[in-house]
C-alpha cells in the first residue's frame, strides 16, 4: 500500500520520519517525535456545523494536545473542516478512503456505516486499536439501540456521535384560533386528519406538512415515509427481507392521499426543489399548522436566535407531540407511538498511521466532559451518552421530550449498501400519491422497482 | 483496464519534406509537432486517458460504497441494455433533446448572435451594460444563480408573478422545461454573444461597406457578407453549445428533475444516479451513450454547414 | 427619414427588453445582501452592513475569492497559451486525421466534464500526488478546457490572412516570433474570448476543487459557498447572496479589464 496518508507536504515528511517509530510496534510516542493527528468533519467555522467547527479548533485540540503532553506525548491536532452537502462528503471521503488518503478520525452517517464497511472503507475498531475500543468506558452509558448503529454484521466499526427523535410540531396559535387544545397528543391518525380539518375550516392555509416527494430526499423518509410505515406497523427491512406492496406500506401511502388528495397539505410544495426550505419558512410565518420533522427543527430551523427560519416566540407557539401509531398498539412492537432516529457515528480511519491515538482523540470526544462543552451555549443536541444527557437536557423541555419519551419508542434505518435507492424508490411513491395516483398502484409500482434494486421477488418478505 | 493512448505526436512520424504552399509560416510538421505537444501532452494525461477510463468503467458495475467498491464486477453490455430498458432513460432523453434544440440553438445561439449583431458597431456605455449583464449571467456561479431564479419563478414570492401580477403560478412546477429552457438561455448566451461579436469583428469592414453602397438591405448583408465569413464560427458555436448543453446538470439546481422527473435531463439523471446514488458504473454508462448521441450531433452539424463549402 | 427613427425605435425597444430579462433574475443579488432576515422574496432592503460584516468576518471567505482567482487566472493563462500554439500548428500545417482527431477529442471533453469522471480524477491525481495541488489542478482542469479551445481558435486562425506571415518570414521571423508579432494582434478578439471563458468555467466549477483539495485554505469561493449551510442543508440566504454578491465582483472587473485591454473586437491596425 502507498504510504501516501496526508496531502499535505510538510505533514508528509514529518510523517515520513515518524514511519520507523510506528513500524516499532507500540505508538507509545516516546522519543520527542511529534505524532500528527487529524480530525475531519463535514463542518466549517462560519458556515454548515459552525458551533462545532469551533468547538474542535478551540477546546478538543488544545485540551487533548495538554493531556498528550502531560502523558509525555508529543501529539498535534489539525482539524480538517468541509461543511459540504452530505452527499457530496460522502463522495469525497469515500473517495479519500478508497485511496488510502483521509484524516486520522472521521465523521461519518450512520446510514453509510454498512456500505462503507462493505467497500472496506472502515474496519472494526477492536481490529484497529484493539481490545481498548471494546472496553471504552462510554459504552456503558449508551442506550442499546443507539450502540446499534455502530454495528455492522455484528461488529463495532465507530462510536456514536449522538442520535435524534422525529416528533408532529403544531403552532400554537393557530390550534387556539380552531378550538384546538395546546397540549394536543394525537392517539391516532384519523385525529391528526381530524385536526387537520378543523384547522382548514378556521382559515389555516395549510393545515398539515408531512414531507413527500423526491425534491426532498431523504428528509421524506426520514419525516415522512419512515415513521407512517413504522406507525402502520412495517420496517423497510426485516430479518434481511424488504418490504414490498405490503398493507402497512398501503396505510402509509393512504394517509398521504387523504392528507394531499384531501386539501390538507399542499401538493405542490412536495415538489419544489426548495420546498424543504419554504415549509419551514411558512410554518415560522403561521402558515403551516402541523409539521413532523425532527429535534433539528427546533434547534435549527425555528430557534428565535440562529435559526434558519426564527420564530421569536418559539417557546410559547411551538407545540410538539409524539408521532401516533395508525391506531393505538397497532404501530411497529405493538406500539402506540413511533420515531425514527439516525445519528452520526465517529470513527478510525484504517489508513491512520497511529490508530492508537486517533482512538484516544476519538474517545476524547466523546467523553462526558467533552459532550458537556460541545453542547453549552446553546448547542444542546441529545448526545448519545444518558450520564450526560441528564445534565444537559435539564433547561431543553424538547429534547428532554424526545430524550425520555421518543427514543425508547424510536427505529432506525438498515444499515446496508442498498438503502440510499430503496429510500428513493419510498420518496417516489409518496411522490406518486401526492401527485393523485392511488394509493395501491403506487405501492405496487414501489415492489416492481424494489425488486429491481434488490435483486429480485426472493429478497422481498411476502 | 484501459490504456493510456500516447498523444498522437505529429513530430516523429513526419519526416517527409514539408510542403511550404499552404504553410505561411513555414512551419514544417516537425515544428507544428513542437508546437502542439505541450497542449496534447495534458489532453492526454487529464483528457483521454480519463475518459477511456469512464469508458471502461461503464461496462462494470462499480459503485462508490458497498461490496461493488471493493470488488467491482465486469459486466459487459448489461449497464446500457439497463439503460436502454429503462422508461426513465428515455424521456430523460427525449427532454434533453428539448432541452438542447430549445436552450441551447434557439436560445443562446439565437439571442447570442441578435445581440451581437445589434451591438456590432457600438462602443461606449451601453455595449458595456448589456454586455456586462449578459456575461455577468454567464459568469456567477451555479450555487448562487439557483437561488436568483427560484426567487424568480417563486410562486409565492417570486418577482416574476408580481411583475405580471398572477401570483400563485407554479411555474417551476406547471412549466419545468419551459422554465428551464429559458433559464438556460440566460445563463449561457455569453457565451454565443462573445464569439459571435469577436466573429462579426473579423468580418472586413470593407465588404459591407460595398454592400451597404449596392443597396443591400440588413438581412441581405447578413446573408451574402457576414454568413458566407463566419460560416466556421456558426458551426463551432453550434458543435460546443450543443455538446455543454447536453452535459449541463445545473438545471438540477433549480427543479431538482422535478416535478416527476418531467426536467430530468440526461445530464441529471446522470449526477442523480453517479453522486447521490452512487452508481458509478451505470452513471458512466449513460454519458458513454450521451457521447454517442454527441456524435450523431456533431455529425449532423458538419453535413449541414460543411456541405455548402 | 421615419424608417430611420422606426429603427432606433425597434433597436432601443429590443434592447430594453433584452436588459430586462437580463436585468430581472438578478435583483435578488443586489437587494437581499442589504437585507436582515432575506428570504427567497425580492423586497426593498433595510440597507444593513451586517450581512457584509459577518462576510468579512467569516475565516475563509475572502481568501477563498483570492484562491478563485489565482486558479480561473493560472487555467485561462494556461489554456490561451498552450490552445494558441496548437490551433496555430493544427491551422497551417495540414496533418493526417487533423479534424477527426479535434472532434475526436473535443467529444471526450464532454465526458470528463460530467459526474462520472469524478473518480477517474481523483485517482489519477492521487497516483500523480496532485491531490491537494492549486497547480495540479490547474493542469486538470486545463486539460479538460483544451479541446474546446483549440477548436474555437483554430477558426479564428483559419480567418486571419497569411500574406502577412508569408512577409514576416521574408523577414527572417521565426515561426515563435511570427506568431507572437502577427498573428496574435490579429486573433486577439479570439484569444480574449477563450480567456474569458477559461475564467467563467473554473470560476463557479465546485466538484473538482472540493474533491481536489482537501485543505480548506486552498478551496476556491465556489467550494466556499456551498458550505454557508445550515446542518439540515437550509441555506444560510443572507451569507449566500452577500458572498454571491461579493464573488461575482472580480469577475465583472475582470471582464471590464480584458475587454478595455484587448477588446473582443479588431483592433488591429492592419487595414484589409
Amino acid at each position: 500500500m502507498a504510504l501516501r496518508k496526508r496531502s499535505m507536504g510538510v505533514v508528509a515528511v514529518i510523517t515520513a520520519a515518524g514511519l520507523g517509530l510506528a513500524a516499532c510496534g507500540q505508538s507509545s510516542g516516546g522519543g520527542g517525535e511529534t505524532i500528527e493527528l487529524t480530525i475531519a468533519q463535514n463542518a466549517i467555522a462560519g458556515g454548515k456545523n459552525a458551533a462545532a467547527a469551533q468547538y474542535i479548533a478551540d477546546w478538543v485540540i488544545p485540551k487533548f494536545e495538554a493531556a498528550q503532553k502531560a502523558k509525555g506525548k508529543d501529539v498535534t491536532v489539525k482539524f480538517v473542516p468541509s461543511g459540504v452537502d452530505d452527499e457530496q462528503y460522502k463522495t469525497k471521503l469515500s473517495l479519500d478512503l478508497k485511496s488510502g488518503k483521509g484524516a486520522d478520525v472521521i465523521d461519518i452517517d450512520g446510514i453509510w456505516a454498512g456500505e462503507f464497511a462493505e467497500a472496506g472503507y472502515i474496519k472494526p475498531l477492536s481490529e484497529l486499536v484493539g481490545a481498548e475500543a471494546d472496553s471504552w468506558d462510554g459504552w456503558a452509558q449508551i442506550p442499546e439501540a443507539v450502540q446499534a448503529m455502530t454495528e455492522f454484521n455484528g461488529k463495532k466499526y465507530a462510536l456514536p456521535v449522538g442520535t435524534d427523535g422525529r416528533v408532529l410540531y403544531f403552532n400554537k396559535n393557530l390550534f387556539a384560533k380552531a378550538g384546538l387544545p395546546a397540549d394536543w397528543q394525537p392517539k391516532s391518525w384519523q385525529e391528526i386528519l381530524d385536526t387537520g380539518a378543523k384547522l382548514k375550516s378556521s382559515g389555516v392555509p395549510v393545515p398539515i406538512q408531512i414531507n413527500a416527494g423526491t425534491a426532498m430526499g431523504e428528509a421524506t423518509s426520514m419525516q415522512g415515509v419512515l415513521p407512517l410505515l413504522a406507525g402502520a406497523g412495517g420496517e423497510v427491512q426485516k430479518d434481511g427481507k424488504w418490504t414490498g406492496a405490503s398493507q402497512p406500506l398501503k396505510d402509509a401511502l393512504g394517509l398521504y392521499q387523504k392528507i394531499y388528495g384531501g386539501g390538507l397539505g399542499d401538493p405542490k410544495l412536495q415538489q419544489e426543489a426548495k420546498g424543504r426550505d419554504k415549509s419551514f419558512q411558512q410554518f415560522a410565518e403561521g402558515k403551516i399548522g402541523i409539521l413532523m420533522e425532527g429535534d433539528y427543527f427546533w434547534r435549527g430551523v425555528v430557534n428565535p436566535k440562529t435559526g434558519v427560519a426564527k420564530m421569536a416566540d418559539r417557546d410559547q407557539a411551538v407545540g410538539y407531540a409524539m408521532i401516533p401509531a395508525i391506531e393505538p398498539g397497532k404501530g411497529i412492537r405493538g406500539q402506540d407511538f413511533v420515531s425514527m432516529s439516525g445519528g452520526a457515528l465517529r470513527t478510525v480511519n484504517p489508513n491512520s498511521k497511529h490508530p492508537k491515538e486517533a482512538f484516544e482523540l476519538l474517545a476524547f470526544t466523546l467523553s462526558p466532559e467533552a459532550l458537556k462543552e460541545e453542547t453549552k451555549d446553546g448547542n444542546v443536541r441529545i448526545t448519545p451518552r444518558t450520564d450526560v444527557n441528564k445534565e444537559i437536557l435539564a433547561g431543553e423541555p424538547l429534547l428532554t421530550f424526545i430524550s425520555e419519551k421518543v427514543l425508547p419508542v424510536t427505529a432506525y434505518r438498515p444499515p446496508v449498501a442498498l438503502y440510499p435507492q430503496v429510500s428513493v424508490a419510498l420518496q417516489e411513491a409518496t411522490a406518486a400519491v401526492a401527485g393523485g395516483t392511488a394509493p395501491d398502484q403506487a405501492a405496487a409500482d414501489y415492489q416492481k422497482k424494489l425488486e429491481g434494486i434488490v435483486g429480485g421477488a426472493g429478497n422481498i418478505a411476502s | 483496464m484501459a490504456q493510456a493512448i500516447s498523444p498522437p505526436e505529429a513530430g516523429a512520424g513526419t519526416r517527409e519534406p514539408s510542403r511550404y504552399s499552404s504553410d505561411a509560416a513555414g512551419l514544417g510538421k516537425a515544428r507544428a509537432g513542437v508546437f502542439m505537444a505541450p497542449a496534447l501532452l495534458l489532453i492526454a494525461a487529464f483528457l483521454v486517458f480519463p475518459a477511456l477510463w469512464v469508458l471502461y468503467l461503464g461496462l462494470t458495475n462499480y459503485r462508490l460504497t458497498g461490496i461493488a467498491a471493493a470488488e467491482p464486477q465486469f459486466v459487459g453490455l448489461d449497464n446500457l441494455l439497463d439503460a436502454v430498458a429503462n422508461p426513465t432513460f428515455w424521456s430523460s432523453t427525449w427532454l434533453t433533446a428539448q432541452f438542447v434544440l430549445g436552450s441551447a440553438v434557439i436560445g443562446q445561439v439565437g439571442l447570442g448572435f441578435t445581440i451581437a449583431w445589434l451591438l456590432r458597431d457600438r462602443r461606449g456605455p451601453l455595449k458595456r451594460v448589456v454586455e456586462g449583464l449578459v456575461i455577468l449571467a454567464w459568469i456567477l456561479p451555479s450555487a448562487i444563480v439557483s437561488f436568483l431564479w427560484v426567487a424568480l419563478l417563486d410562486r409565492d414570492g417570486g418577482t416574476l408573478n408580481a411583475l405580471l401580477g398572477i401570483p400563485g403560478t407554479a411555474w417551476l412546477l406547471d412549466h419545468p422545461m419551459l422554465s428551464i429552457i429559458v433559464f438556460n438561455t440566460w445563463r449561457g448566451t455569453a457565451f454565443s454573444m462573445m464569439l459571435y461579436g469577436a466573429a462579426l469583428a473579423n468580418v472586413p469592414p470593407s465588404h459591407l461597406e460595398s454592400a451597404r453602397l449596392a443597396g443591400a438591405s440588413g438581412w441581405q448583408q447578413l446573408r451574402d457578407v457576414v454568413f458566407p465569413h463566419i460560416r466556421g464560427h456558426i458551426l463551432t458555436n453550434l458543435l460546443l453549445i450543443s455538446l455543454w448543453t447536453f452535459n449541463d446538470f445545473t438545471p438540477f439546481l433549480l427543479t431538482a428533475g422535478g416535478p416527476d422527473g418531467k426536467s430530468e435531463v440526461l445530464a441529471v439523471h446522470v449526477y442523480k444516479v453517479a453522486l447521490q446514488g452512487g452508481e458509478l458504473g451505470y452513471g458512466a454508462a449513460v454519458s458513454t451513450i450521451i457521447l454517442l448521441i454527441n456524435l450523431v450531433v456533431a455529425v449532423f452539424y458538419l453535413r449541414l454547414l460543411r456541405s455548402k463549402k | 427619414m421615419t424608417r430611420f427613427v422606426l429603427g432606433r425605435i425597434g433597436f432601443y425597444t429590443l434592447i430594453a427588453v433584452l436588459l430586462a430579462f437580463f436585468t430581472i433574475p438578478l435583483l435578488w443579488l443586489v437587494t437581499a445582501p442589504f437585507t436582515s432576515d432575506p428570504t427567497y422574496e425580492v423586497s426593498v432592503p433595510d440597507f444593513t452592513w451586517d450581512n457584509f460584516r459577518a462576510v468579512v468576518e467569516h475565516p475563509y471567505a475572502l481568501p477563498s475569492l483570492w484562491n478563485s482567482v489565482v486558479l480561473s487566472v493560472g487555467t485561462a493563462v494556461l489554456v490561451v497559451l498552450l490552445s494558441a500554439l496548437a490551433a496555430y500548428a493544427l491551422s497551417r500545417v495540414r496533418l493526417p486525421g487533423r479534424d477527426a482527431l479535434l472532434y475526436a477529442l473535443l467529444l471526450l471533453s464532454s465526458i470528463i466534464t460530467g459526474t462520472a469522471a469524478m473518480v477517474p480524477l481523483f485517482q489519477l491525481a492521487v497516483e500523480l500526488n496532485l491531490i491537494d495541488s492549486q497547480l495540479g489542478l490547474i493542469l486538470i482542469l486545463s486539460g479538460g478546457l483544451l479541446p474546446a479551445a483549440i477548436f474555437m481558435l483554430k477558426d479564428f486562425m483559419d480567418a486571419t490572412p497569411k500574406s502577412y506571415e508569408e512577409s514576416a518570414r521574408v523577414f527572417g521571423a521565426t515561426p515563435l516570433q511570427i506568431v507572437r508579432h502577427v498573428v496574435v494582434p490579429l486573433v486577439r478578439p479570439g484569444l480574449a474570448t477563450i480567456a474569458v471563458w477559461a475564467v467563467a468555467n473554473v470560476w463557479g466549477n465546485f466538484l473538482m476543487p472540493y474533491l481536489l483539495l482537501s485543505d480548506v485554505e486552498k478551496q476556491p469561493a465556489a467550494v466556499i459557498t456551498y458550505t454557508l449551510y445550515t446542518e439540515g442543508g437550509q441555506a444560510n440566504l443572507s451569507m449566500l447572496s452577500t458572498f454571491g454578491l461579493l464573488y461575482s465582483i472580480p469577475v465583472v472587473l475582470m471582464y471590464l479589464f480584458v475587454s478595455k485591454k484587448y477588446g473582443f473586437r479588431f483592433h488591429g491596425g492592419i487595414k484589409r
